[in-house]
């Protein structure tokens, strides 16, 4: 396990967690909608490189800051935030609500950026299989979601959750992502402007995100490649660290040749 | 007191077996559910209903606005409105309420009203609220904005009612560069508000504020929170420096009067019942969408178990908890004079149609109350605002 550091930075008047591990290129890991964890995909990761995590602005113990009104906001923030803690050559990686976010921050400026690193990615939808509606599931279908091993879901729900941060992640969630639900109808135009090597990898059982969003992202993207992890549901960073982490830095490698 | 009619113009013939297939009678409940060839002669009767108690002398009827359930057909409340502005005369017309927050355009609630109240004489009662959580799903607005957007819109129309047009508006979720209505209101400086609710304290503070005195209708609450409500509003009157009149205050509560209190417990049962149970039900997080209300509300419902508690009802637990009042007419009376002297409301909102509730029951109830309940609650609080003036 690798030794996480928390600090607070505070930029846009919003005093954010930061949690760090391990050393070597910096690989920014921006988090979903369920709020940010260190998850066995981090301590993964950080054996081969300085994972970053921040807890976005308004999630967590963040009160919701009046400028954040969309995704556009927080995209702006985290570019404020990458120069702010002077971070070059990063690889961008965001699972879910933190994939979008990370298609948004690229379509804006790469020029700090390495590479791009999409897990199971919410902001586009595929009209032919829709998202779940995670906003209306109960407390117990959003965590079974989470996995396709339904077994790893029952020990997850053996934990009381913690009801102010599920509250405030869900508040934060919808500011975000309420209407058109999850997703920017835009951000398909855009895509062509992210310039750095783009991983797309997906549970292949995602009841949230489904895998059927992969396609319209490809079509979109200039320099992509498509990874998809089998008996594996949304939360990839939990379900298949190995899998995912082996995926991500394999891509890494070979975006370097 | 003053007294009116609410009605909730629900889907009475809704197969309540939905249940079995369904978790709730709103947003996600098929519409197929609904039988086209039955909505006429629904609206006939209900509007009809209304109709009656203008003729049997209530002050005012009500209606208001829900989407997307067969909780209540009205998802625009104010066509009924003005279809009763034609076939009413004397009755004041409260629309209870429009939900500010989920259009995007506010003057267009500004002009509707304006309009209703000149058609009816100026009998129009408006009514502000931002709508339960589910129509957030339903109209598919941000939950999260739902507060700033209320006030906001309601900053907008009121000055639409009162300020010479045309004028500019810039806010954050509104921006108009023409502001101009015509036609304005017959009562001026504008129509009544009130605000109905299920009593958050930032609310109460907000209609009793001295610059608006809006009136604060409590809406389907066990007693003791209606009463906590209204002692909240009064004090709050008293810290801004004005004493709360009780037409500041209303309490609405389903009501049903019969030949004897056997007769009224029995008849009422299965539809009170179902509309507790069946046709008030919906999941916490339809509820309750996030943002909706604050974390520490949010919280205790979900830690109160509130959903689940409106699923198990029983008539004889609704009447304990004073939800509900019902009886023969001598008792009705005796209840509402007894709540009314402890809590000091000035408007009686009953609401005597619900869920599958027949048309002989609520024709029944409605003659019954005006001719023997309503004659002994009239100039009640009338009398207790003068004593207290004197």
């Amino acid at each position: 396990m690798a030794e996480v550091r928390e600090d607070v930075v505070e930029i846009a008047g919003a005093r954010v967690s930061v949690m760090r591990a391990g050393q070597g290129e910096p690989l920014l890991f921006l988090h979903g909608a369920g709020g940010r964890t260190w998850s066995p995909l981090h301590d993964r990761l950080a054996e081969r490189f300085e994972v970053i995590a921040p807890e976005h602005p308004g999630f967590g113990r963040c009160d919701l800051p009046e400028w954040m009104a969309s995704m556009a906001d927080l995209a702006l923030y985290y570019l404020d935030f990458l120069e702010a803690l002077d971070l070059r050559g990063v690889h961008l990686a965001g699972h879910s609500l933190g994939g979008w976010l990370a298609g948004e921050i690229a379509i804006r400026n790469t020029s700090r950026l390495a590479s791009v690193l999409l897990l199971a990615p919410a902001g586009i939808a595929a009209p032919e299989e829709p998202f779940g509606d995670i906003f209306l599931w109960s407390q117990e279908q959003g965590t079974r979601a989470q996995f396709h091993d339904q077994a790893l879901a029952e020990k997850r729900l053996a934990i009381p959750p913690d009801l102010d941060l599920v509250l405030q992640n869900k508040t934060a969630t919808a500011r975000l992502a309420w209407s058109p639900r999850l997703c920017n109808l835009q951000l398909p135009y855009w895509l062509h402007r992210i310039d750095k090597p783009t991983l797309l990898l997906w549970g292949k059982q995602d009841r949230v995100i489904p895998y059927a969003c992969e396609a319209y992202w490809k079509k979109g993207l200039r320099r992509s490649v498509s990874r998809v992890i089998d008996e594996c549901g949304h939360g990839l960073h939990n379900e298949k660290p190995d899998a995912a982490s082996q995926h991500m830095i394999a891509f890494i490698e070979g975006a370097k040749t | 007191m003053k007294l009116f009619f609410f009605h909730l113009m629900p889907y009475a013939d809704l197969d309540l077996s939905y249940a079995d297939k369904h978790d709730t009678a709103w947003v996600t409940l098929p519409n197929s559910y609904f039988d086209p060839a039955k909505g006429k002669a629904i609206y006939d009767r209900y509007i009809g209903e209304l109709e009656l108690a203008d003729q049997l002398g209530f002050d005012g009827i009500c209606v208001n606005e829900h989407h997307q359930t067969a909780y209540g057909l009205m998802p625009a409340p104010n066509l009924i409105a003005a279809a009763l502005t034609r076939t009413t005369k004397n009755a004041k017309i409260a629309v209870l309420g429009r939900a500010l927050p989920l259009v995007n355009n506010p003057v267009n609630i500004a002009e509707e009203f304006a309009m209703l109240d000149q058609m009816s004489g100026g009998r129009i009662i408006t009514g502000f609220v931002r709508g339960i959580g589910s129509e957030y799903y339903a109209a598919g607005v941000n939950p999260t904005f739902s507060h700033e957007r209320y006030y906001e819109a309601h900053d907008l129309i009121l000055q639409a009612w009162t300020r010479e047009g045309p004028f500019k508006y810039h806010g954050r979720h509104y921006n108009f560069d023409y502001v101009n209505l015509w036609p304005r209101p017959v009562q001026q400086p504008h129509p009544p508000v009130w605000v109905p609710s299920q009593g958050s304290s930032e609310t109460i503070e907000w209609c009793a504020a001295k610059e608006r005195k809006y009136t604060y209708l409590q809406t389907f609450s066990p007693l003791h929170l209606a009463q906590k409500n209204f002692d909240a509003y009064r004090a709050i009157a008293q810290r801004e420096g004005y004493e709360a009149q009780p037409d500041q205050l209303g309490w609405a509560v389903p009501t049903y009067v019969a030949e004897t209190d056997e007769i009224a417990r029995a008849e009422l049962k299965p539809h009170i019942e179902a509309f507790f149970n069946r046709f008030l039900r919906f999941p916490l997080e339809m509820r309750m969408p996030p943002g909706y209300a604050s974390i520490a509300s949010a919280k205790y419902l979900i830690e109160t178990k509130f959903a689940l508690r409106s699923t198990d009802q029983t008539i004889d637990k609704l009447i304990d908890m004073g939800m509900v009042i019902c009886g023969s007419a001598s008792t009705v009376r005796d209840a509402f004079l007894h709540h009314q002297k402890n809590m000091g409301f000035g408007n009686l909102i009953a609401m005597m149609q619900v869920a599958t509730q027949p048309a002989w029951q609520t024709e029944k109830s409605l003659r019954l109350f005006a001719s023997d309940v309503a004659p002994h609650l009239r100039g009640v609080a009338e009398k207790q605002t003068l004593e207290a003036a004197q």
